[in-house]
C-alpha cells in the first residue's frame, strides 16, 4: 500500500509524470483499480480540497494536482471498465449560451470527476436546446452549468425553463457556480444547488444525489 | 496617467446592497473616496441586475455626479442602459465597452457618436478572447480602423488587452503585455487601458503582482488603468511608475503625493 500513500502524497505536488508512473507502478504490483481510484487519487483530491479551501493551497497548485489526477485517472479508466465500478453518478456539465469562459468550468468537471463521478463536458457557449437535447439523451443525475458574466447568468434560467417546458425538469438536479452567482439568484431561477468554488461543487453534487 | 476607480461594481456584494437599497450615501462615500484618492473616472456598473440595469446605471450616474465633480466611465454591454447612463451624464463620459463583435459594435458605436464619449474597446471577437498577442493586436486594429471611420478621434479611443489570471493561463500577464506595445507601436495616438487586479485572481497577497504588473504594463505604455486607488501599494508604485516612465516629469506628482502622505 505504500505506492498508494505515495500518490495521495505526490498528487499535492501537481507532478502528473510521476503520477502517472506510480499509477502503472500499482497495477504492477496487482492493486485493484478501484483502490486506487478511491484511496490514492480521490482520497488525495479531496484532502487538495480541503486544503484549498483553508487557504493552504491555492488555484495554480490545485488545477496541476486536478491535471495530474487525470493523468492516474485515464490509466485506470480501461480498467475500471472492464471491473464494471459504477460512477457516484452521470453529470452533465457546460458553459451557458454567449459565455466562452473555460477555466472554472473545467477545474469543476475535473474535481467532480476526480471525486468518482461520470463527466460530460459539453464545453463552452452551450445552448438553453443542446443542454435539454443532451438530458434528453444521456439521463444525466445532474445538469451543472456555469457563467462567468453578469450579462449570460439569464441563460440559466432559459435552460431551466426549457427544461421545464419540455416536462425534464423534475428528471435532473440542476446545479449552477461561477463568480457572478449567489445563492440568492440560484433560488431565484428555481436551481436545485449552487456551489461557490469547485470544492463545495463536489460537496453539493453529493448532496443533491443523497450520497453521503 | 488617467485613473479609473473601480469599486462602484454590483459584482461587489456591498454595492450590489446598496443598490438594491438606493443607498445613494454609500455610493457617494465610494465616489469620493476615489476621487479623492486620485481618481480621474469614477467606473460605474450596475450588471448583476439584469433587468434594472438601465435604469440603476441612470441612478449611478446621477448619484455619483451629484456628489462629485468627475466623468464616469460607464460599464455595461447593454445599449440600453449605456443610453440611460448618458442621458444624465455630465461632461465626457467613458463607455465601457465595445469589442470586435460586429452586433455590439452597431448598437454602441451611434451612442459613442452621439455622446462624444472615449471608448475602452476590448480585444476580443466572435469567438472570444484570443490566445496569442498578434491575433488581439489584429481586432484592436480592425476596432480602431471602424472608429476612425465613424469620425471617433483616436485620442478617445483606449484599447484593452485584457489580462487573464496568470493562476489559470500561465502567459496571461506576458501576452497583455506584449499587446499594448503592439497596438501602441501602430497606433501611437491611441490610449491604452487595462483592469490591473485580474491578473492576480487565485493567487496569495495579490497586491504585490497587481503593483508589479501595473509597473510592467505603464513601462510598456499603458496610460489608463481601472484599479482602486484607495490601495497605497498600488497607487504608490502607480505614482511611481509614472514618474519613472517620464508621464510625470521631475516626479512632481509624485513629491505632491508624498506630502499628502500617499505614498506608502
Amino acid at each position: 500500500m505504500e505506492v498508494i500513500k505515495r500518490i495521495f502524497e505526490e498528487l499535492a505536488e501537481g507532478e502528473a509524470d510521476k503520477i502517472e508512473l506510480l499509477t502503472q507502478e500499482a497495477l504492477r504490483l496487482g492493486l485493484a483499480p478501484e483502490i486506487i481510484l478511491r484511496e490514492g487519487l480521490i482520497a488525495g483530491m479531496n484532502t487538495i480540497g480541503e486544503r484549498f479551501k483553508r487557504g493552504d493551497l491555492f488555484i495554480p497548485e490545485v488545477i496541476l494536482a486536478a491535471r495530474a489526477m487525470q493523468t492516474g485517472m485515464n490509466i485506470l479508466k480501461p480498467r475500471l471498465v472492464q471491473t464494471g465500478i459504477k460512477p457516484l453518478g452521470r453529470i452533465i456539465i457546460g458553459t451557458v449560451k454567449g459565455d466562452l469562459h473555460d477555466i472554472g468550468k473545467n477545474l469543476v468537471a475535473m474535481m467532480l470527476e476526480g471525486a468518482g463521478f461520470e463527466i460530460i463536458d459539453l464545453g463552452i457557449d452551450t445552448a438553453p436546446e443542446r443542454f435539454v437535447q443532451e438530458v434528453k439523451d444521456k439521463k444525466p443525475h445532474i445538469l451543472a452549468m456555469s457563467a462567468l458574466l453578469t450579462t449570460t447568468l439569464s441563460m440559466m434560467k432559459n435552460t431551466l425553463e426549457c427544461l421545464k417546458g419540455e416536462g425534464l425538469k423534475d428528471t435532473v438536479k440542476v446545479m449552477v457556480g461561477g463568480a457572478p452567482l449567489t445563492q440568492k439568484y440560484a433560488d431565484e431561477i428555481g436551481a436545485d444547488g449552487y456551489a461557490p468554488d469547485a470544492v463545495s461543487a463536489i460537496a453539493k453534487a453529493r448532496e443533491l444525489l443523497n450520497l453521503r | 496617467m488617467v485613473i479609473v476607480g473601480e469599486k462602484i461594481n454590483s459584482s461587489n456584494k456591498k454595492v450590489a446592497s446598496a443598490l438594491e437599497k438606493r443607498d445613494a450615501e454609500y455610493i457617494m462615500k465610494l465616489a469620493r473616496e476615489q476621487a479623492e484618492a486620485g481618481a480621474d473616472y469614477i467606473d460605474v456598473n450596475a450588471g448583476i441586475f439584469v433587468d434594472q440595469e438601465a435604469e440603476l446605471l441612470g441612478w449611478l450616474v446621477k448619484t455619483v455626479q451629484s456628489h462629485v465633480a468627475k466623468p464616469c466611465c460607464i460599464d455595461s454591454p447593454n445599449p440600453d442602459a449605456l443610453e440611460k447612463a448618458l442621458e444624465v451624464h455630465h461632461g465626457q463620459a467613458m463607455i465601457n465597452s465595445i469589442t470586435g463583435e460586429k452586433e455590439r459594435q452597431q448598437k454602441l458605436i451611434p451612442l459613442v457618436k452621439y455622446h462624444q464619449a472615449k471608448v475602452i474597446a476590448l480585444c476580443l471577437g466572435e469567438k472570444g478572447i484570443p490566445e496569442t498577442a498578434d491575433e488581439r493586436v489584429q481586432i484592436a486594429g480592425a476596432i480602431i480602423d471602424l472608429l476612425q471611420q465613424e469620425g471617433i478621434p483616436l485620442h478617445d479611443i483606449y484599447i484593452d488587452p485584457l489580462v487573464q489570471p496568470i493562476a489559470t493561463t500561465p502567459s496571461a500577464a506576458r501576452v497583455a503585455l506584449e499587446v499594448i506595445e503592439k497596438v501602441l507601436r501602430l497606433y501611437p495616438e491611441v490610449h491604452t487601458i487595462c483592469g490591473i487586479s485580474n491578473v492576480s485572481y487565485g493567487l496569495p497577497t495579490r497586491k504585490f503582482i497587481n503593483a508589479g504588473f501595473l509597473t510592467m504594463a505603464m513601462a510598456r505604455g499603458l496610460d489608463a488603468a481601472i484599479l482602486d486607488p484607495g490601495d497605497p501599494l498600488i497607487l504608490s508604485s502607480l505614482l511611481a511608475s509614472d514618474a519613472l516612465t517620464g508621464g510625470d516629469s521631475y516626479g512632481l506628482k509624485y513629491i505632491a503625493a508624498f506630502r499628502k502622505g500617499k505614498i506608502k
